[in-house]
């Protein structure tokens, strides 16, 4: 993102795409793992904002803006709104705002797994903190000029 | 260890107060964000630094560390990360508005 | 819900549509439909005459906030009756003649809302028993007198006097609800009549005198009496209907009607009869000697109205010594009588004079008695209206203001006879005070008479043609003055209907139960002391109105402004003043200061906790072993947080929190934290990458430049503060070991796995047993985020603040 970082840094951009292939995915993992090992929705959030975060620092804006076509701000409202109606679907079945469900399903491919709608929950805290921590990050760095 | 931690939260206060009670803009950032590492380790302390096995009930273990204080220091720590980002973005664009970063300088308001 | 409840919210539900009524059907006059109200409820009420006047009462309750006492409970008897029956009675008069005293090019919507909140509160006041409730009531009643006072707020002196009433009636009151919560103290209960059921209690306590100061202190500002009358003349300043309805029927009789409702409480003390007694008559002297230096005829009844709500006052005051003797005496309750008597008639004269006087301000355009002249002739009507009334007001019969004085009289000798509280020799001293000012009385009615309708007319002195108003104007004050006639005449129409039954509600212990007082009121009592001191009254005001021509050049008739203004005036821009010295020299604009005064007082607070609670524990005990490594990681630590203050540059400060922030997350891993310490790289690194953006809009750090006086004042503060902070930690952890509570931790240790299905404990908090606050605190990030970026995306054109 900062300009004088120049594109021809082959370098950098080799290792840089190594290393955020990896962060990605240890995010995702993180996320996964929340509930029964350390990790979850913030750490995995935030980890994968520090990962986007290196791509920028890597590549210059024009191209992260292609390859993740997001708009930030609209992704905080989502994450919000995910968490919200999580927490609002229970209420649909009588109980009260935001009680968590869960139970044991055979999958095809994962064998026993547990299914929760906390992890709903938690994707929307996911999706908030890595929307924010990239807005902030953005707001600033494009307020160069 | 408690004491010892005990002291390092106080000095983790100290500078944090004194740092506000500068004129510098970014020092009173500083300032803020060792008060609420002050904060964090206070929690953790006032709690008893258990020993035990970390709040992972697959460990299986007899005595676990208590998990109340450290849900209550995560989210302290993200929140206090939202606070810290807004005071430097407010504090840059304070200097770039008024173009000083001086607090006595920066007294008062036209409306006065 | 009962009826009686609607009728109190009926004013404030009808307020509701009257803007829509002025909006959309502006051909009709808003005031007609704003009419029908009052005279409803007038009727409505009238309707429970004759259960009242049979001794029952009609009581209904919803609950309100019952946890704290507060009941919504109505309460109609005698008392009530006769001021509600004052309130809608007057009130509907008023509206009517309102419609004609208003234009339609006026803002009538706000005029009516205000009156119909008026309306309510004061039906409020009078129907609540419970106190808080009746506080509230009271309050509105203040605020909208204050704004109707200042409707035509284009007038400097309309505001300032809505304010001067305001500060003084919301001061009063503020006095009075610490009384009612002294009440609550001494009896557990918010409502009258079980206050009156337990005066033993009360009579007994140490606070009684001061609760009972406090509530006289509210009745005292709202029934202007001497020395806070001094809001009443000033809020003539409002439309004059609003003054014949507000500032002399209904909202000046609340503090009378507290006083007479507080009566069976407070009365039979020796505090009650001299203070009410002496505020009294001496509200009484100097609001009658006043009146009489008024040249505007609303000035002049403003006064007069002051000196007779000083007299029901001093009545009141007077009448409770009946609570003292156990049987009833006439001598001593027959004031109770004469209060309510007059308390009635001074509503129905001094609402015609206002409105005859209004009629003449409408009609000439000017209310100056130095102007005015020779009405008689141009204006019949008004002229009989007015001579009904004055005549009523300075006692001359057979009008039924001369029945109240012959009788305040002889309740005024009655008080030579009186055994109790030590009157002895100064009991002359009240029929004298009453005969001075009822002098005074007698010679600024026969000023406002001579001044406004006898002289010769002078044309030139008006800006407009003068003649008879129209008559819809002239209905309400004919009917006041024939109400005047009638219970001059007879005056035992109201002696069992209403004055009996609000007698009882004042005096409740003085009879045995299912009795009635005897309510006999004659013209004729034959010649005695009362008929000649009406005579004496007659001659020398008359002999002193022959002399005017002398003393009308005397400086203290031509000063009209009441003294007592001066304290007030004093006390205003005093407090003006003070206020703004107190916030110059707190509020210095400085960050540091700001910061400087909380730490200062959180320091003292904390201090005194310390000290007063012995809390300073210290635990050596249950602490946890300190690993070797740590002997070397603490104190890198320590000294990596103390260099900072000493860092110039911007960098290496960055740097430095940066390595603090690692090595505290490194310190969780050891406390077995692994997902706080994993939050808390991952914020390091973000917050780290966050200053290194910043970094290029700030500036190099200089060096702080302090005096050393401040310097020294810095560092005890924050020294002070870091000490504080470790014998918080220390004592905390320490007595929660004493303590040996058991951890809410535990609940959610055993319940994670079977309630949530998660093992790991801390992330089964945030996300399920406390999914809430997680919620919540993500839409703080939220909206700090949005701060963020409105802060850099948001660019103000030249010249816009913030």
């Amino acid at each position: 993102m900062k300009r004088h970082v120049r594109a021809s840094n082959l370098m950098l951009h080799s290792i840089t795409r190594v290393v955020t292939f990896v962060l990605l995915a240890f995010s995702i993992y993180l996320f996964f793992a929340g509930h029964n090992n350390p990790g979850g929705g913030f750490i995995g959030g935030l980890m994968t904002a520090s990962a986007l975060l290196l791509m920028y620092l890597g590549f210059d804006m024009k191209r992260i803006k292609k390859a993740l076509p997001f708009n930030f701000t609209t992704m905080i409202a989502v994450g919000l709104l995910v968490a919200l109606f999580t927490g609002v679907s229970s209420m649909l079945f009588g109980y009260p705002f935001l009680t968590q469900f869960f139970d044991y399903y055979d999958l095809p491919v994962l064998g026993t797994t547990e299914l929760s709608t906390a992890l709903p929950f938690d994707l929307g805290i996911y999706l908030v903190v890595v929307a924010i921590a990239l807005t902030i990050i953005l707001a600033i760095a494009e307020d160069d000029s | 260890m408690e004491i010892l931690m005990s002291i390092t939260v106080g000095v983790l206060f100290m500078v944090g107060t004194y740092l506000l009670l500068t004129k510098s803009l970014l020092r009173i950032v500083l300032g803020l964000i060792l008060l609420s590492h002050g904060a964090h380790f206070l929690l953790l302390t006032m709690s008893g630094l258990q020993s035990g096995t970390p709040p992972l009930l697959n460990l299986n273990s007899e005595a676990y560390a208590d998990p109340l204080p450290q849900a209550l220091v995560l989210t302290a720590l993200v929140i206090s990360f939202g606070m810290t980002s807004f005071l430097l973005v407010l504090s840059y664009r304070t200097y770039k508005a008024f173009k000083t970063d001086d607090l006595e300088q920066l007294r008062g308001s036209a409306d006065e | 819900m009962s009826a009686l409840h609607w009728v109190i919210l009926s004013p404030f539900l009808f307020a509701l549509i009257i803007p829509f009524l002025f909006k959309y059907v502006s051909k009709i006059h808003t005031g007609w439909f704003v009419w029908l109200l009052p005279t409803a409820l007038f009727i409505y009420f009238m309707n429970w005459l004759p259960v009242i006047s049979s001794g029952q009462v009609v009581e209904t309750t919803i609950s309100w906030i019952p946890a704290l006492g507060i009941d919504f409970t109505a309460y109609l008897d005698g008392l009530s009756m006769l001021f509600v029956l004052l309130i809608t009675g007057i009130g509907s008069l008023v509206v009517l003649y309102s419609i004609f005293y208003l234009s339609k090019k006026e803002r009538l919507g706000n005029f009516y809302v205000y009156l119909m909140l008026f309306m309510g509160a004061m039906l409020g006041v009078v129907l609540s028993d419970n106190l808080i409730v009746l506080y509230v009531f009271w309050e509105v009643t203040s605020m909208a007198s204050a704004l109707l006072i200042s409707y035509w707020f284009h007038k400097d002196k309309s505001t300032k006097g809505a304010q001067k009433s305001m500060l003084i009636t919301v001061a009063g009151g503020l006095a009075m609800l610490g009384g009612f919560i002294l009440l609550y103290q001494m009896t557990g209960t918010f409502s009258i009549r079980t206050i009156i059921d337990n005066v033993d209690v009360v009579q007994a306590s140490p606070l009684f005198v001061p609760a009972m100061l406090l509530i006289l202190l509210g009745a005292f500002t709202k029934s202007a009496q001497f020395p806070f009358h001094i809001w009443l003349p000033d809020a003539m300043e409002a439309p004059t209907p609003v003054s014949a309805y507000l500032h002399s029927a209904t909202m000046v009789k609340a503090g009378i009607y507290l006083v007479a409702r507080m009566t069976p409480v407070f009365g039979g003390s020796n505090v009650w009869f001299w203070t009410l007694s002496i505020v009294g008559l001496v509200t009484l002297l100097w609001g009658s000697i006043s009146a009489v230096r008024q040249k505007d005829l609303k000035g002049i009844l403003a006064f007069s109205t002051v000196s007779q709500l000083g007299l029901i006052m001093s009545l009141l005051g007077v009448g409770s010594a009946a609570l003292t003797v156990g049987a009833d005496d006439p001598i001593y309750s027959q004031a109770i009588l004469v209060a309510i008597f007059h308390l009635f008639n001074h509503a129905t004269f001094k609402g015609a004079l206002f409105m005859a006087v209004g009629i003449i301000d409408h009609e000439t355009g000017t209310r100056d008695i130095r102007k005015l002249g020779g009405l008689m002739t141009v204006m019949p009507i008004t002229f009989t209206v007015s001579l009904i009334g004055l005549a009523s007001m300075a006692g001359l019969p057979p009008f039924n203001g001369f029945l109240s004085k012959e009788k305040f009289f002889s309740a005024m000798l009655n008080v030579r006879n009186f055994e109790a509280f030590d009157v002895g020799s100064l009991g002359f001293l009240f029929p004298l005070i009453a005969w001075i000012a009822s002098i005074f009385t007698f010679l600024y009615s026969l000023i406002m008479f001579f001044h406004t309708f006898r002289g010769k007319f002078e044309p030139s002195n008006y800006e407009r043609k003068v003649h008879e108003a129209p008559i819809g104007m002239l209905i309400s004050p004919i009917i006041l003055v024939v109400l005047v006639i009638v219970f001059g005449l007879f005056p035992n129409l109201l002696s069992y209907s209403i004055i009996e039954p609000a007698k009882q509600a004042i005096l409740p212990t003085v009879l045995p139960e299912g009795e009635q007082f005897v309510v006999n009121i004659k013209i004729w009592h034959g010649v005695n002391t009362e008929l000649l001191m009406t005579l004496g009254v007659v001659l020398i005001a008359s002999f002193l109105f022959y002399l005017m021509h002398r003393w009308a050049k005397l400086a203290i008739y031509n000063r009209e402004r009441d003294p007592f203004n001066w304290f007030y005036d004093n006390a205003l821009t005093g407090l003006t003043s003070g206020s703004q010295w107190i916030t110059r020299l707190q509020m210095t604009g400085l960050l540091r200061d700001y910061f400087a005064y909380i730490f200062t007082f959180m320091l003292l607070l904390v201090g005194y906790t310390f000290w007063r609670f012995d809390a300073f524990a210290i635990d050596t005990a249950n602490t946890s072993v300190i690993e070797p490594f740590m002997w070397i990681l603490i104190p890198l630590l320590i000294g990596a947080i103390v260099t900072i203050p000493f860092l110039n540059h911007r960098i290496t400060a960055v740097i430095v929190v940066g390595v603090i922030g690692f090595l505290l997350a490194l310190l969780l891993i050891v406390f077995r934290a692994p997902d706080l310490a994993l939050t808390k790289l991952l914020v390091e690194t973000v917050t780290l990458v966050i200053f290194m953006l910043a970094f290029y809009h700030l500036p190099e750090m200089r060096k702080e430049k302090f005096t050393p006086r401040l310097n020294v004042a810095n560092l005890l503060i924050s020294i002070g503060v870091g000490v504080m902070m470790t014998l918080v930690a220390l004592s905390s952890a320490a007595l929660g070991n004493e303590a040996g509570y058991e951890s809410i931790s535990d609940y959610f240790l055993e319940n994670a796995k079977e309630l949530a299905g998660g093992y790991n404990v801390v992330n089964v908090i945030l996300v399920d047993f406390r999914g809430l606050d997680t919620l919540l605190e993500v839409l703080v990030l939220a909206v700090a985020a949005l701060g963020i970026v409105t802060l850099i995306k948001l660019r103000l054109k030249g010249g816009e603040d913030v």
